[in-house]
C-alpha cells in the first residue's frame, strides 16, 4: 500500500508533530508514505473570498503533484472538502486538469477514513492505552458533506470505547473560519467562548481535534484562560497509544 | 430606532449585552434541538427536503405560467389583485385599498414582507391606525422596536422587558406574568379586531391551481383578522407560488417542523376568494397585492435560489453567529444567515456589503435548511460578485491574492514560512504568542493566544530525514 502525504500549510508550519504521527501510525499500518515537497497551499483562503481564479492554479498544482499516487492522505477536513466538492467547479469540463482534480478528489482521504476504509483498520484496537482519564472530541465543520457527523462520531467513539464523553453541540462552529477569526474577532470570541463553555461541561482532560484551523482557535482559547485541557490530533493519539516513536520536534 | 452605521459596531454592541447573549443562546438553542427531533419524527426528511426543493425550483422556472394561472383564479374568485414591482408601489396599493374602503383603523397579522416595505409606516403617513395582532409584533409595535428574528420577532426581549413594556405603554400594572400579559394583550386586541374594518396579512403559500392563499398562524389572531374585518389585504412576494394543493402541503410539512417543531401550525388557513353568498363570515372584499421589488432581478442572477425560502428560521436557530450577536446586529429586516443573503439582496441595510462576509461558512444554515439553500455557498458567490465590482472589504481580497501568489511557488511558500517564523517566534513566550502583528492582530484582540510555529516545519523535518 502506498499513499501521498498532502500536509496541508497550517499542519506543515505550526504542528509538524502531527505529521510525523500520520506518517508513523501509516507505516506501522504497512503503508509506505510519500511527501512530495512541491506542495503548498489547496486555494481555500482565495475560493472561500471570492477569488476562484487565484485558487484554480493551486489545485491543479496539488492534481499534478499527487498524480502518480494510488491515495492521498491529509489530516485536515478543510483542505479536502476544498479539493473534493469545489476543485472541479474551477475547470472547464473535459479539459486535462479537471480530470486531474476528480481523480484527487476520488483519493483523497482524511486520515481515519483512510485508516478504517482503506487500510481496513479495526479503530477499537488503535488506542489501547489512553493518555486521558475523559476524552471528548469536536467535530470540524467542514467535514460536513464529506464525512457526515454521525460516521466522524461513531469513530470517535470506537476509538476511544468508555472514556468518550461526547461534548454539547458538538457539530457547532468554534469561531475560526480562516480570516474571519481575525477579520471579525469580536463574534469569532464569543462564539469561541460557547466552544470552551461546552468544553468545560465535559470535564475532559483530552480533547481531539483533527482540524489545524480549529485546533489553534480552540488551543489558543484554553491557553489565553490557562485552561488545562491537551488538545491533540487522532494521528497523535493513536501513536502516542501504540507507544510508536516519534521525532523530538526541536 | 437608531441603527448603528456599521455591522461591526452593531454585532459589538449585542456582544456587550450578556443579558440579550444569553436570551438569544438559550432560545436558539432550544428551538434548533426541537426542529432537530421534529424532523426526526419524519420518515424520511432528507427524502421531502429534496421533493421541496424540487417544487420551488420547479416553480421558480417557470413563474410565470404558474403566476398567470395564480392570478386567473384569483380574478375568477373575485379577488383584485394589485401588481406592485417596488415596496413603495406595494405600500400605495394597499393605502389606495384602504381610502376605497374608507377604512381608518386596521389590524395586522405577522408578515416579514410589509416590515420589507415598511408598510405600517406608510399607512400610518396616510392616517390610517394599524395594530400588530401577533403579540411578538404587538409589543415590538408599542415600544416602537424591531423584530430580531424571522419567527420569534421579540426574542431579543425576556419577560421583564415585555411586562415593562406593557406597564408603560398600555397603562397597566407591571406584572411579570406571561398568562397575565397574554390576557392584556388579548383585551386591547379584541377592542381593535371589533372596530377595524381592514385586515393585513401576508401569504406563506399561494396555490396556483386553485388561487388558495394560505396563512400559518399560532396565536388566533389570523382568524380575527381574515374573518372580522369587511376587507383583507393579503400581500406576498412573487416567490410564495407553489403550483398546487398537494406542494403546498409538502411546504407545510416543513415549514411548521422547522419553524416550531409542529407538525401543524395551531391555525391553518386555507383562504379561497372572499365571503360567498350564504356565508357567514369572511372578508366581503379581498385584495392580494404581488410584490415583486427586486424578486425578479434576483431570479435573473446567481443568487436565485434564496428565493426558495420559507422564512421559517431554522437557519438563525442553528447559527452559530446569529447566537452570538442576535438579530438587530444584522441591522436590516431579514437577519441570520439567509438574512446575509436577503438583505444585501432585497431590503438594504447600512453597511449591508459586510454581512456576507461576517460568516465561517461553518454549514450549519444548509443542514438545516427545509428547502436545502446552500447558503455558504451564495455567500462565496456574493464575496465573488463583491471582488468582481470591486466592492465589499478592501484589504482582504489583496492580502489573500498575494498570499496565494506566494503559495505557487514551493520556493516562495517555504521563504515565506521562514518570514513568518522569524516574525512570530521571537515574540513568543513558552511557545505562545499573546499579542500578535498584523494582520493577525485581531485573532490576539480576542480571548485567546496564538501558537508561535515551532522552529522547524514539517517539510524540513521530512527533508532532514528526521521523519
Amino acid at each position: 500500500m502506498q499513499a501521498g502525504l498532502f500536509i496541508t500549510c497550517l499542519t506543515d508550519t505550526f504542528y509538524p508533530r502531527v505529521g510525523a504521527a500520520m506518517v508513523a501510525v501509516l507505516r506501522h499500518f504497512g503503508c509506505e508514505v510519500r511527501f512530495p515537497s512541491q506542495q503548498t497551499c489547496c486555494g481555500q483562503p482565495a475560493y472561500n473570498n471570492g477569488l476562484p481564479t487565484d485558487a484554480a492554479p493551486l489545485v491543479e498544482k496539488l492534481a499534478r503533484i499527487f498524480q502518480h499516487d494510488r491515495y492521498v492522505v491529509s489530516p485536515s477536513a478543510s483542505c479536502n472538502a476544498m479539493i473534493k466538492l469545489h476543485g472541479a467547479e474551477l475547470f472547464d469540463p473535459g479539459s486535462e486538469s479537471r480530470r486531474l482534480v476528480d481523480i484527487l478528489a476520488d483519493k483523497l482521504h482524511d486520515f481515519t477514513g483512510f485508516l478504517t476504509d482503506v487500510l481496513d483498520v479495526d479503530l477499537t484496537r488503535c488506542a489501547p492505552a489512553l493518555p486521558a482519564q475523559r476524552v471528548t472530541w469536536h467535530y470540524s465543520c467542514h467535514c460536513r458533506g464529506i464525512i457526515p457527523f454521525e460516521t466522524a462520531f461513531e469513530r470517535i467513539r470506537r476509538l476511544i470505547g468508555s472514556r468518550f464523553v461526547p461534548l454539547p453541540r458538538a457539530d457547532q462552529c468554534c469561531g475560526f473560519g480562516g480570516a474571519f477569526a481575525a477579520e471579525f474577532e469580536q463574534i469569532s470570541d464569543a462564539m469561541l467562548e460557547d466552544k470552551l463553555s461546552c468544553l468545560r461541561q465535559t470535564g475532559a482532560d483530552l480533547l481531539i481535534c483533527d482540524e489545524a484551523g480549529c485546533r489553534m482557535n480552540i488551543e489558543g482559547g484554553l491557553h489565553r484562560r490557562k485552561h488545562p485541557l491537551t488538545v491533540v490530533h487522532t494521528a497523535e493519539l493513536i501513536a502516542e497509544a501504540l507507544g510508536l516513536p516519534l521525532p523530538e520536534i526541536p | 430606532m437608531t441603527v448603528l452605521p456599521t455591522f461591526r459596531q452593531r454585532a459589538a454592541e449585542a456582544l456587550a449585552d450578556q443579558r440579550l447573549r444569553l436570551a438569544i443562546l438559550d432560545a436558539t438553542t432550544q428551538r434548533d434541538a426541537k426542529r432537530r427531533a421534529a424532523w426526526r419524527d419524519l420518515p424520511d426528511v432528507q427524502a421531502l427536503r429534496l421533493l421541496a426543493r424540487q417544487i420551488k425550483d420547479h416553480t421558480l422556472d417557470n413563474l410565470d405560467h404558474y403566476l398567470n394561472q395564480f392570478i386567473d383564479n384569483l380574478r375568477r374568485l373575485g379577488v383584485e389583485i394589485h401588481l406592485a414591482s417596488s415596496a413603495d408601489d406595494a405600500n400605495a396599493a394597499v393605502v389606495a385599498i384602504a381610502r376605497q374602503f374608507h377604512c381608518t383603523d386596521a389590524v395586522k397579522a405577522k408578515s416579514m414582507l410589509t416590515e420589507e416595505t415598511h408598510l405600517n409606516r406608510a399607512l400610518l403617513d396616510a392616517g390610517i391606525n394599524v395594530v400588530e395582532t401577533d403579540l411578538g409584533e404587538f409589543l415590538l409595535q408599542l415600544d416602537d422596536d424591531r423584530p430580531s428574528h424571522l419567527t420569534c420577532p421579540a426574542v431579543h426581549k425576556d419577560l421583564d422587558a415585555c411586562a415593562e413594556t406593557f406597564a408603560r405603554k398600555l397603562d397597566v400594572p407591571f406584572v411579570a406574568d406571561p398568562h397575565a400579559l397574554v390576557a392584556i394583550a388579548r383585551k386591547t386586541m379584541r377592542d381593535k379586531f371589533r372596530s377595524a374594518t381592514l385586515a393585513i396579512t401576508g401569504v406563506n403559500c399561494a396555490v396556483a391551481e386553485s388561487g388558495t392563499i394560505v396563512l400559518v398562524m399560532n396565536e388566533g389572531n389570523g382568524r380575527f383578522c381574515t374573518l372580522a374585518p369587511r376587507v383583507h389585504v393579503a400581500m406576498m412576494g412573487l416567490e410564495k407560488i407553489v403550483p398546487s394543493l398537494a406542494d403546498a402541503a409538502v411546504m407545510l410539512k416543513l415549514l411548521g417542523r422547522s419553524a416550531t417543531a409542529q407538525r401543524l401550525t395551531v391555525d391553518t388557513h386555507f383562504i379561497t376568494g372572499p365571503r360567498r353568498d350564504g356565508e357567514l363570515d369572511g372578508a366581503s372584499h379581498m385584495h392580494v397585492v404581488i410584490v415583486d421589488a427586486g424578486r425578479s432581478d434576483i431570479l435573473a442572477g446567481t443568487h436565485r435560489h434564496v428565493l426558495r425560502c420559507i422564512r421559517c428560521a431554522a437557519c438563525l436557530n442553528i447559527c452559530p453567529v446569529y447566537r452570538s450577536v442576535g438579530g438587530h446586529a444584522y441591522g436590516g429586516v431579514y437577519p441570520g444567515p439567509i438574512g446575509k443573503l436577503l438583505t444585501p439582496l432585497l431590503a438594504g441595510a447600512p453597511d449591508a456589503e459586510t454581512l456576507p462576509h461576517a460568516s465561517t461558512l461553518c454549514g450549519a444554515c444548509y443542514e438545516a435548511c427545509p428547502v436545502m439553500i446552500d447558503i455558504p455557498q451564495l455567500l462565496i458567490e456574493m464575496r465573488r460578485d463583491q471582488a468582481a465590482r470591486r466592492r465589499g472589504p478592501r484589504w482582504k481580497p489583496r492580502l489573500i491574492r498575494w498570499a496565494m501568489w506566494l503559495a505557487r511557488s514551493p520556493r516562495r511558500f517555504v521563504l515565506t514560512q521562514r518570514i513568518v517564523r522569524r516574525l512570530l517566534r521571537p515574540r513568543s513566550a513558552d511557545e505562545w504568542i499573546s499579542r500578535a502583528p498584523p494582520p493577525l492582530a485581531g485573532w490576539t484582540r480576542a480571548q485567546r493566544d496564538l501558537p508561535a510555529p515551532p522552529p522547524k516545519s514539517f517539510r524540513q523535518l521530512w527533508k532532514e530525514g528526521r521523519i
